[in-house]
């Protein structure tokens, strides 16, 4: 590996490194060495990264690093990139973590990653994560647990835990993740790292494996805001493959600016007992430091909370039952050798191809969408979700942001949780509400406990308003330049 | 299976029928595949197609304003905001496990459509029209254990329109079919073509006592590929539902098969054990809300439809029923009859041209219209110059026709100044003629005034002979009896 020492900076902010390159202080093949270095160090214990794309990567420094010589580099040349095992890269596995895509290669780019490309963006590996994105610890039947480089005898979060990990882990400068329900917020959070969902529809869907085509986000994970800017920057707009794609246009999120006296709406809930007290302490710390820049800050209480999980799971898991159909054996990845008959092979495969939790879910999904349950479940969730929407919008309109913890909790032990999958869903508590609303939310790191174990501030902000929300954030980031 | 005509005329038969129809996008509803028939298995297929793991739907919007073409032409109301569902089930030859459909917001609703039958025109309720794709193909080769699987026809568009349960009689449903398939043809969103499967029919039939004011269980009957199989199928499962309530046995809600080899129909699956297809709106696709601006576009583009023409062709151009219905059977030769027409207001005999000279030369040669070398401009030359008593229709289409379809310059006078066959036709260059050749036979024509009127035939041969054969025979024949009996 390269002896050439690499400054901290330089692995934890994408400018930084450019600039580095530009001044000639710092040369792209040797951070990109340092990259793989890192993963080749702390990967086999932290399970973030499930491929390694090295010798491409360094391909690529090569190239792009002429690039910046000549003046013709894209916006994110310097950049080092993982990206979620969600995420379409034609000619490269792509398995959702899942066995039932064992071996699958995609045959095409999905719209973000290419835009990454295209921009420059070195693309180093593939990332870990629970099984088509479903979960909130990473735990991968197939892949293994990815562990909280704060802790390893701890969860790194999920579903984009792999992710986080990896930029917590400085094995890349940022991932690109998903987020569902809270899947590149809540490992943020655990993680010490930045997790921007932007609105839905902002970042074109083609390329994503569907989970739950109504609430997936494509989404970054960075060390700082800026970063996380840049990168939707670069990733968000129209898109003719995605025909729910917003076309509205794309600000220069990276270059935001806050003015005025804002308002301020801090979610009620954010001091319910399930929050732990290190992280209610530190949100308070906060309240006064915005009231003392004369913001208004007010708690508010939303009241359809506590029906934001049922909506979640209702809808999400209805959608992924049909989006997961297509896992059939028929026309690639796993086939059970065991099958006789087309019956066999599609219960046999789906069988040994999914993992429990996604199992679950199919027939959660399954059944909620069945003709005797349809309007009990489905149709009654659908008319809540609109209420939440409703309501969310309204507290949006007269507030510039709404604000609470990312998560009750800071990361929990890799062996909590595991006998009772509803306590593992209120983690979620209050993630869900951007992804129910469609709304961008994002988390920066607002402290750590006593165990030095992260947790995150959540800021959401109306749909499209990404501009205020990473200039809002990026007034309250804690610098993690260490 | 045989019911006696007694027997049957004791039930009333009750039809309704889903017809399938292929759309002639150039590409799939929500691919950019290519829309072909009859290429290589697996030829048209991409990442979408195939499903693979990332992959989106996008709308081609032809599919709809097709599907809205043809709720115009069935006099239907058009859905404004249109969402698309799912339909899950699993079968190989659909990779998605579901089938992108309308279940709630069909395109098109409540219109009707009528149909000509020996008693007069009855109207046949249209239920609603939706958009749909179509599943790829299955082929189970008998004696193998493994299928093969087509994937070209997966994603093509289709349309499916619904009918009320209003056909009470085969020939209504032919009729209703004949109609159906001449309408998509004349929108030209359909080939039509029921063998190669690009229209498809599913008839829902039951029976009831006449009289009855309830349905009786209905049976859905699959796999038709002809006309005349709907037909079959309907008849004998007309006869075996008959037969089972006769026998005090009920009819069983199910699904059947037709079986073109022996004309009967089986059990596919009973109604109850059938899949439930857990529909909900597809979130991969936004809603396409139609404008007033958008549907003004689609109805102007409407081609003129078939009963429109009829009404014209009688009522305008007072053709007999005959001609009409000839001329309207499809749109190529009504619009070429409209077009022809625009020259000449000789309506009927238009209409004797395109029915014969033109239908024969195109048969023969199994050739369409627009591979017809007349322009519409000349064929209405040579209507009027027969019209005008130059030549006799005869040696219009016998000779100066051949000629036209080798040479499209020349004018029908021209050619038939060529071939010297123009008729002498007007009155005063025969009767000079005429007077001539009665002055020269004038002990004949002092026979023919005795009562030897056999002589005629003289007479008129005579001045045949002089002209050279272009007189007119039927205008000679009347002058020289004036002259003789002056």
């Amino acid at each position: 590996m390269s002896s050439v020492s690499i400054p901290a900076e330089v692995t934890k902010s994408i400018s930084a490194s450019r600039k580095a390159i530009e001044g000639g202080s710092l040369s792209l093949t040797s951070l990109v060495q340092h990259f793989i270095g890192q993963i080749e160090l702390h990967n086999p214990k932290v399970n973030a990264f499930v491929a390694v794309y090295g010798n491409e990567a360094l391909a690529e420094a090569d190239r792009i690093e002429q690039k910046i010589k000549a003046g013709t580099a894209g916006k994110l040349a310097g950049a080092v990139i993982g990206i979620k095992d969600v995420l379409a890269y034609q000619n490269h596995g792509l398995q959702s973590g899942s066995k039932i895509l064992d071996n699958f290669v995609s045959q095409f780019t999905g719209t973000a990653v290419q835009r990454l490309i295209d921009a420059d963006a070195i693309i180093i590996g593939r990332q870990n994560c629970d099984e088509f994105a479903m979960g909130s610890a990473s735990k991968n039947p197939w892949f293994g647990t990815v562990k909280n480089f704060a802790n390893p005898e701890k969860v790194a979060g999920g579903s984009s835990g792999g992710s986080a990990a990896a930029v917590q882990a400085c094995m890349c400068h940022a991932s690109i993740g998903s987020d569902t329900g809270g899947s590149v917020r809540q490992p943020a959070a655990f993680t010490g790292t930045v997790g921007l969902k932007p609105t839905y529809s902002r970042i074109s869907r083609w390329g994503l494996v569907a989970y739950a085509s109504s609430f997936d986000c494509i989404g970054p994970i960075a060390h700082n805001v800026e970063d996380s800017a840049l990168l939707l920057e670069v990733m968000a707009g129209a898109d003719t493959h995605d025909s729910t794609c917003s076309s509205k246009p794309v600000d220069a999120y990276s270059k935001a600016e806050l003015s005025g006296k804002l308002k301020i709406a801090v979610l009620k809930q954010s001091f319910s007992e399930g929050v732990q007290p290190e992280i209610k302490n530190a949100l308070n710390t906060k309240i006064e430091h915005w009231k003392s820049l004369g913001y208004t800050v007010e708690e508010v209480d939303f009241s359809l909370l506590d029906y934001l999980l049922n909506i979640y799971y209702i809808i999400t898991t209805a959608e992924a039952s049909s989006n997961l159909s297509r896992f059939d054996g028929v026309r690639y990845g796993y086939r059970s050798e065991k099958a006789t008959d087309l019956e066999s092979l599609y219960k046999l495969s789906r069988s040994e191809g999914f993992g429990p939790e996604v199992k679950r879910r199919i027939m959660l999904g399954t059944f909620v969408l069945s003709a005797s349950y349809y309007d009990a479940y489905f149709t009654k969730a659908q008319k809540v979700r609109r209420l939440v929407k409703e309501q969310t919008e309204e507290l949006l309109s007269k507030y510039d942001f709404l604000v609470c913890p990312t998560t009750p909790t800071v990361a929990f032990g890799i062996n909590e949780k595991v006998d009772n999958p509803i306590e593992m869903y209120l983690n979620d508590i209050f993630t869900v509400q951007a992804n129910v609303c469609g709304i961008p939310a994002i988390s920066i790191p607002l402290g750590e406990n006593a165990d030095k174990l992260p947790f995150g501030l959540q800021i959401m902000a109306g749909a499209f308003q990404e501009s205020k929300l990473l200039a809002f954030a990026k007034q309250n980031e804690i610098s993690t330049l260490a | 299976m045989s019911v006696s005509e007694e027997l049957r005329s004791k039930y009333q038969l009750v039809v309704g029928l889903e017809v399938h129809a292929q759309l002639l996008t150039n590409s799939k509803a929500y691919s950019s595949d290519a829309n072909e028939y009859g290429d290589l298995p697996n030829t048209h297929i991409s990442v979408v197609t195939l499903a693979h793991p990332g992959t989106l739907p996008v709308h081609n919007t032809k599919v709809v304003e097709y599907g809205a073409k043809m709720g115009l032409a069935t006099n239907c109301s058009i859905t404004r905001y249109n969402y698309f569902d799912r339909k899950n089930y699993f079968y190989p030859d659909l990779p998605k496990g579901y089938q992108i459909t309308q279940d709630k917001t069909p395109i098109c609703r409540s219109g009707f459509l009528d149909i000509k039958l020996k008693e007069g025109v009855k109207r046949i309720g249209i239920t609603r029209i939706h958009m749909e794709e179509d599943a790829g193909k299955s082929i189970h080769i008998a004696g193998e254990e493994e299928s093969l699987i087509d994937l070209n026809r997966a994603g093509v568009p289709l349309v499916e329109i619904v009918s009320e349960p209003d056909i009470r009689t085969t020939e209504e449903a032919y009729a209703y079919l004949s109609e159906i398939k001449r309408l998509v043809r004349y929108l030209e969103i359909c080939d039509g073509n029921m063998e190669e499967g690009s229209l498809r029919c599913d008839a829902n039939i039951s029976v009831m006592l006449k009289g009855a004011t309830e349905y009786g269980r209905r049976v859905e009957v699959k796999n038709m590929n002809s006309f005349r199989n709907v037909v079959r199928a309907i008849d004998f499962e007309m006869d075996r539902q008959i037969e089972l309530i006769e026998a005090g046995k009920e009819v069983s809600g199910e699904t059947r098969m037709f079986d073109a080899t022996t004309g009967e129909t089986y059990s596919l699956r009973s109604k109850e054990n059938l899949n439930d297809y857990r529909y909900f709106p597809e979130p991969d696709l936004q809603p396409f809300v139609v404008t007033d601006e958008w549907l003004a576009g689609v109805t102007s583009s409407m081609p003129p439809l078939p009963q429109a023409l009829y009404k014209k062709f009688t009522e305008t151009y007072l053709l007999p029923e005959y001609d009409a219905n000839v001329l309207v059977d499809n749109k190529e030769t009504a619009l070429f009859f409209e077009s022809v027409a625009q020259h000449s207001t000789h309506y009927k005999a238009i209409s004797n041209w395109i029915i014969g000279p033109v239908k024969g030369y195109l048969n023969e040669l199994t050739l369409s219209l627009d591979q017809f070398p007349i322009s519409s401009e000349r064929l209405a030359e040579l209507a009027n110059f027969v019209e005008s008593g130059k030549v006799s229709f005869a040696a219009a289409s016998q000779k100066i026709f051949p000629v036209m379809l080798k040479n499209q310059t020349a004018s029908p006078e021209v050619i038939a100044k060529e071939l010297d066959i123009i008729q002498e036709g007007d009155e005063t260059t025969l009767l000079p003629i005429i007077d001539e050749v009665l002055t020269k036979f004038a002990d004949k024509v002092q026979q023919y005034k005795n009562g030897k009127t056999g002589l005629l035939g003289l007479f008129v041969g005579e001045v045949m002979k002089v002209t050279k054969g272009k007189a007119d025979p039927k205008l000679t024949n009347k002058l020289v009896i004036q002259q003789l009996e002056k």
